[in-house]
């Protein structure tokens, strides 16, 4: 495959679409396809057929305001339906050139106009089956363009140069990684991505796998161009699926179209990718618990140094990217560096997806340029907390993060923002809470989970965390004392310190920031014997109900 | 340097032979443990000695390691599971919703707790780390099939509908 051979294939689709007179999208993600949309599509594509217009019905991945679902969207005039059922199929396809249907359209253009995407650009146009609509929308383009018009040490300059973190949640600088594993010696390189999403309340890397598998498979080609590997593995959650069958149909229409294989591009550089299936264990998205388990073993984490980028896979040098990561890869390459260290904030460039969920009215998944307020995310794009109830905090980065309290909503979305307020960016999961959520009992969830999660290699995660869930379940049902309390920041102290990896280094967090911004909740448990949301089973006393 | 032999399949059963192609596709190698062990529970729905044994030695993995890999990986089940099976999803968007209602309340239903089978074979309760939909919370999977913004009367109205049959 060649960049002339690419633009054919481009003209081809595009000749092919220009036929049809009217484009019927269908969102076919998780949300929307568990509320018929397989079904819908089936009646629009018969209605279609029936009638005597020209429409193509396409089935796309997630176009983002879950919560709407199902959704359809027509074009050429972008008109976007909620909550379409199998019934109204034929009424879409007979007002097509016509006025829009107003009962089914939805107006979430507030919503929208928030946004900036970057990683989600095509997630609603393309079907992710299909590579020729994905090299439609410029895919490939990034790879050809960096095999035939650049050096690995010009793609690595131009990913630092773009200032891009790693969406993974830590936010190591992505250039100084390749830079490092371009730099280490030795002939065998491998490139790994981790679409291991362990974050309960995150879907952003499954809706990206799911929705444009190819964005991520051209990413990680051109990461092995860049540091030297021509072996790649995808790492995927056993639970996700559709995102293996689409990964697994993208890498062979990719191996037939000669965009993976031998001698890409005619140049010397060759580049294969494996799907690695997960089997349900937390701990495997740290990267060293990740490695042993593409490697046949149990998922648990080494110490560090050495690094993966100087000893990973199989003792090689290993380039271990997220999947949100990897997909903002190819639009770098195209644009340049600079164009997307425009976006953002002083350190924290380009955009960052997330997945908002809880108690708001828009669930979904939303892209924002960094910076944004959290207010904007939550109160405009999300459509705040349902009436009558008061918003209470918004949880991020999962079980290693912490809960942001409404007072701190003023706050720019940025890597070092988060940090500084004693949460995390994460991945990228945006649990928001009102007031009839328990900021105990969450924390208790997430100690919880860390408990059952932990590999047991290290004992102040296998020992602390579940001596902090008998402590934070203690608070929960009514029979804790102040010295409890104080023996939970102790410990909280203690497992954060010397925990092996990060998900004892972090597993404290929730703790660590509801007892930094909900104290009140913590003291009203211990002191006065009630939940405040009404949450918690709390047996009084007989004195204190006397 | 003797060459390696596998193991003859322990029955004709025909399942043994996709778990056999697995293992031939990735040479024998001891890294394809997790990938066989995900072959043999899809063939057979879950994982005994016999079969943990077998693929042991066809990849020639101390049996201590396998088992360990078994035991570690929460996807792996060392039981059959029921005629039907319900996971409910453990995901913190669906907990904020009230997934642990619905967790007690098939519990109570079923008269068995979480991971466990009822005794008639009907019914296998199971909690999911997340399935990713948690945008329709709280989410339960009937079946494998997701079904999301699920109501404390229509989580009885299913199992209801499991014990009719």
């Amino acid at each position: 495959m060649t960049l002339e051979e690419l633009e054919l294939i481009v003209r081809s689709v595009r000749q092919e679409n220009a036929a049809y007179d009217y484009e019927v999208n269908v969102c076919m993600d998780l949300a929307c396809a568990s509320q018929g949309a397989e079904k819908l599509r089936e009646s629009l594509v018969a209605a279609g057929d029936a009638s005597d217009k020209k429409i193509m019905v396409r089935r796309t991945g997630c176009m983002g305001p879950c919560s709407m679902g199902p959704l359809v969207r027509v074009d050429p005039d972008e008109t976007l339906y909620s909550h379409v059922h199998a019934s109204h199929a034929e009424r879409i396809v007979q007002s097509l050139g016509d006025k829009p249907i107003p009962d089914l359209q939805c107006d979430l253009n507030e919503h929208f106009d928030k946004q900036v995407r970057v990683v989600l650009e095509n997630a609603g146009y393309i079907d992710p089956e299909r590579i020729d609509d994905y090299i439609a929308r410029d895919g490939y383009k990034a790879l050809l363009t960096a095999l035939m018009e650049m050096t690995p040490y010009g793609v690595v300059h131009r990913i630092t140069e773009s200032g891009l973190r790693g969406r993974g949640g830590g936010g190591y600088p992505t250039g100084l990684k390749w830079g490092t594993v371009a730099k280490a010696g030795g002939d065998t390189k491998y490139v790994v991505c981790n679409g291991d999403e362990g974050d309960p309340g995150a879907f952003m890397d499954r809706s990206v796998m799911e929705g444009d598998p190819h964005r991520v498979i051209e990413g990680m080609a051109i990461a092995g161009y860049a540091v030297g590997a021509s072996k790649g593995f995808i790492y995927v959650r056993a639970e996700y699926p559709v995102a293996v069958s689409r990964l697994t149909t993208a890498i062979r229409e990719a191996r037939r179209r000669g965009l993976l294989g031998n001698n890409l591009c005619g140049t010397t550089f060759n580049f294969d990718v494996e799907i690695r299936l997960g089997a349900g264990a937390f701990v495997c998205g740290e990267e060293t618990a990740l490695i042993a388990s593409i490697e046949g073993r149990r998922g648990t984490p080494k110490p560090r140094p050495p690094y993966p980028a100087v000893s990973g896979l199989w003792g090689k040098p290993t380039l271990i990217n997220n999947v949100e990561t990897f997909a903002n890869i190819p639009p770098i390459v195209r644009n340049g560096g600079k164009w997307f260290a425009s976006m953002g904030s002083e350190r924290s460039k380009g955009t960052k997806v997330f997945a908002l969920t809880g108690k708001i009215k828009n669930t979904g998944l939303v892209e924002v340029p960094m910076g944004i307020k959290l207010r904007e995310i939550i109160e405009v794009i999300g459509g705040g907390v349902s009436e009558g109830h008061t918003f209470k905090a918004v949880q991020t980065g999962g079980p290693s993060g912490g809960c942001i309290p409404a007072e701190m909503l003023d706050l720019g979305v940025s890597y070092d923002a988060l940090l500084k307020v004693g949460s995390i960016m994460g991945s990228g999961g945006m649990i928001v809470m009102d007031d009839t959520s328990c900021m105990v009992n969450v924390a208790r969830f997430f100690v919880e989970f860390c408990m059952t999660e932990s590999c047991g290699k290290c004992i102040p995660c296998r020992a602390g965390t579940a001596q902090m869930y008998r402590l934070l379940s203690r608070i929960c049902d009514g029979s804790a004392t102040m010295d409890d309390l104080d023996m939970l920041e102790e410990l909280c102290a203690t497992v954060k310190e010397t925990s092996l990896c990060g998900l004892g280094m972090t597993a404290p967090n929730p703790v660590l920031s509801t007892l930094k911004y909900f104290r009140n909740e913590y003291i009203e448990h211990i002191v006065h014997k009630r939940c405040p949301a009404g949450v918690c089973n709390i047996h009084a006393p007989a004195e204190v109900l006397a | 340097m003797t060459t390696f032999t596998p193991p003859p399949l322990p029955s004709d059963d025909k399942r043994w032979k996709i778990v056999n192609g697995t293992m031939r596709k990735n040479g024998f190698a001891r890294h394809a443990l997790i990938e066989t062990l995900h072959t043999v529970q899809s063939a057979f729905g879950y994982l005994d000695d016999e079969s943990i044994r077998f693929v042991a030695q066809s990849l020639r993995v101390p049996l201590s390691q396998a088992y360990g890999v078994v035991t570690f990986y929460h996807y792996f089940s060392l039981k059959p599971l029921g005629k039907h099976t319900l996971t409910i999803c453990a995901g913190t968007a669906c907990y904020i919703k009230g997934a642990d209602k619905l967790l007690a309340e098939s519990e109570l239903k079923l008269g068995v707790t979480q991971g466990q089978t009822t005794p008639d074979g009907n019914v296998s309760l199971m909690t999911a780390r997340c399935v990713g939909a948690c945008s329709r919370a709280p989410v339960v999977l009937c079946d494998g099939e997701v079904s999301g913004e699920m109501s404390r009367e229509q989580l009885i109205e299913q199992l209801e509908r499991w014990t009719v049959e």
